[in-house]
This record gives structure tokens, sequence and C-alpha cells, in this order.
């Protein structure tokens, strides 16, 4: 199972450099145009350094965690290597995650974000992505629906909420600074959020 | 001494207030520390990186942390947030970077507790530059 979420890792490193110019696109936009490149070489980072051997997936995840921290240079580091490092948390000692796991840790994982950027749903960041995917994901398993389905409604989510950002002005981050000009394009963070969650489904669905 | 760390995206802008700052206390370069750029030298933040610094500036009086904007600030809590089970007394500044860091490093170089080097580069919020 370590092995597996190993692999996942690489995964989301994966989409992530496909998405490279994507996102950096996006962010030229209303940003500084460097979301993709920075992503991009954190997880080329994470895939090379990664604790493949450790058991302990709550391990392997403060690894990549921190590796962001260290790599990524822009907002996204800290706030991407404070998700993995508080996922970490709650995975610490496991050895496979069950659909209740994985909720708990997607809800640290933002709970770690909106403490890092001091942000709320609705100023066009990752978490109007990863608030409603998290809502969907728990109402979901709540209707008795395994990880797969879960992950599929949370993805749904994402992409409203991905979508949604188009709608408002940016109130947090450097897209802040171009206030109600932001209106009309999509966020970045958001994106780069989606395409992690459904990394994640695409990679369990197999 | 406390410490000073200044942590900016761009190496030469922390190196550049270092410089400045080791100048005007008169005191030696090692007690303030430049935590600029990406290890590589590119521009952005490390909060591994700058963790290590706040350990190295650390001589048991604590360590006052500047940084600039963005993902500057946030990687430096980060980076104290690191730090949490190690006992060092570090904070972060609300100050603007030149400023404050000349400001802490002066009051630091007086040899004056943590609470007054954070407060005299905190006070510097409130300068005006217009005479």
């Amino acid at each position: 199972m370590s092995a597996r979420v190993y692999e996942c890792l690489k995964y989301i490193g994966e989409k992530i450099i496909e998405n490279r110019e994507y996102l950096t696109n996006l962010d030229r936009e209303i940003g500084d145009a460097d979301h993709g490149v920075n992503m991009a070489r954190g997880y080329t980072a994470v895939i090379e350094k990664a604790d493949t051997d450790n058991p302990d997936i709550g391990g392997i995840l403060k690894k990549a965690g921190m590796t962001l921290l260290s790599t990524v240079g822009g907002a996204s580091g800290p706030l991407y290597g404070t998700a993995y490092m508080e996922a970490a948390k709650v995975l610490a000692g496991k050895e496979s995650i069950t659909e209740e796991d994985f909720g708990k840790a997607l809800e640290s994982a933002i709970a770690g974000i909106q403490k890092r950027g001091k942000s709320v749903k609705g100023e066009k960041t990752m978490l109007d992505a990863l608030i409603p995917a998290f809502d969907a994901y728990t109402q979901r398993i709540a209707e008795g629906g395994g990880l797969t389905d879960g992950l599929e409604c949370a993805c749904k989510a994402a992409e409203e909420g991905v979508e949604y950002t188009k709608t408002i002005a940016a109130t947090k981050g450097r897209a802040s600074y171009l206030g109600e000009r932001s209106i009309g394009h999509q966020d970045p963070g958001a994106t780069s959020a989606m395409i992690t969650l459904k990394a994640i489904r695409d990679f369990i669905k197999g | 001494m406390v410490g000073i760390v200044v942590v900016s995206h761009s190496r030469k802008i922390a190196e550049g207030i270092h410089e400045l700052a080791v100048q005007v206390a008169g005191t030696a370069a090692g007690r303030i520390i430049a935590a600029g750029g990406m290890m590589d030298g590119g521009i952005g933040t490390d909060a591994i990186m700058i963790s290590e610094r706040i350990r190295t500036a650390n001589d048991g009086e604590g360590v006052v942390v500047l940084a600039d904007i963005g993902s500057g600030i946030m990687s430096a809590e980060m980076a104290i947030e690191l730090l949490e089970e190690e006992k060092i007394d570090v904070r972060l500044a609300d100050a603007p970077i030149v400023e404050g860091a000349i400001a802490a490093s002066v009051e630091a170089a007086c040899g004056s507790s943590i609470d007054n080097v954070i407060q005299a580069a905190e006070e510097t919020r409130s300068m005006s530059k217009r005479y």
C-alpha cells in the first residue's frame, strides 16, 4: 500500500508536469507566470527524493511536503507543503488508507492551507476547488459510497469550483493586486488543486 | 544578542539588507543572517532554508525574522512552525523589511531583549517619509 502511495504521488507529479504550460499561462493572466514552473519543479523533486521504501504513509507524505517547501519557491510551496504535512499527521503510522482516512487527511490538509494562507472560500484560491470537493466527498461517503465514488464527486465539485473562480475577484495572493480586473480569469491554484484531485481519482481507478 | 534573519524572494535583497544592517548596527556579521531566494540562487523562498538560518542565528536569546512580501511571509511562518519543538524564541516582525531589519539590528546590537527588538522593528511601520 505504501508503495502505491508513492506511485500515486508520482502520478500526481506527472499530471502537474504535463500541465506546466497550462498552469503558467493561467498565472500569466492574473499572477506572476510561475505557478506551473514552480509546481513542476517541486514535484520533480518530490518524485526524485521520495522515501520509496518507507512503509509509513504519513512519513512518505511528510517527506513530500518538506520537499515542496524547499523547491517550489512561490506561495504554492508553503501552501501545498503544509497540506501534505497536515495530511501526514493524520496518516502517521498507517500502512493503508480507508475512505474515512482519506476524508480526514483531506480535511486536515484544507485546514492547513486555510491557516497558512489566512484565507477562506470565495477569495479565488485553491480553497474554492478543495472545500467543495471535500464537502462532496464527505456527503458521498456518508451516503455509503466508497473511495472511488467519493473522489468522483469530489472532482466534479472541484471542477465547478474552478469555474466559480472565473466569476469572482481575487482578495488573496498576487492576483489581489488586480482586484476586480481578475474577474473572468480562472484561478491557477484552484486549477492545480483540481488536477491533483483528478490525478488521485484516476490513479485509484487504475 | 538577539539574532536577526532577513527573508526575501531575492538573495540579493536579503544580502543587501544584511550588509546595510551590519554596517548601521556595527555588529558582528554573523548575528544578522540573510535568507533570500532559493538554494540555487533563483527567486523564491525556501521554508527549510529559512528554518536552518533561524537555528544558526539563535544564541539562546531568540531570533526576530523580517520578511518581504506574500509567500515570503508564508515561508517565514512555516519555518517558525518547523522549529516549534526546538524551544527557540523566534518571532516574525510585522514591519517593513528594510527599515525593520535596521531598527531591529541596532536594538539587538545594544543587547536588548527580544521584546524590545521586535518592538523597535514594528515601530518603523509608522515612520513617515514626508518631512
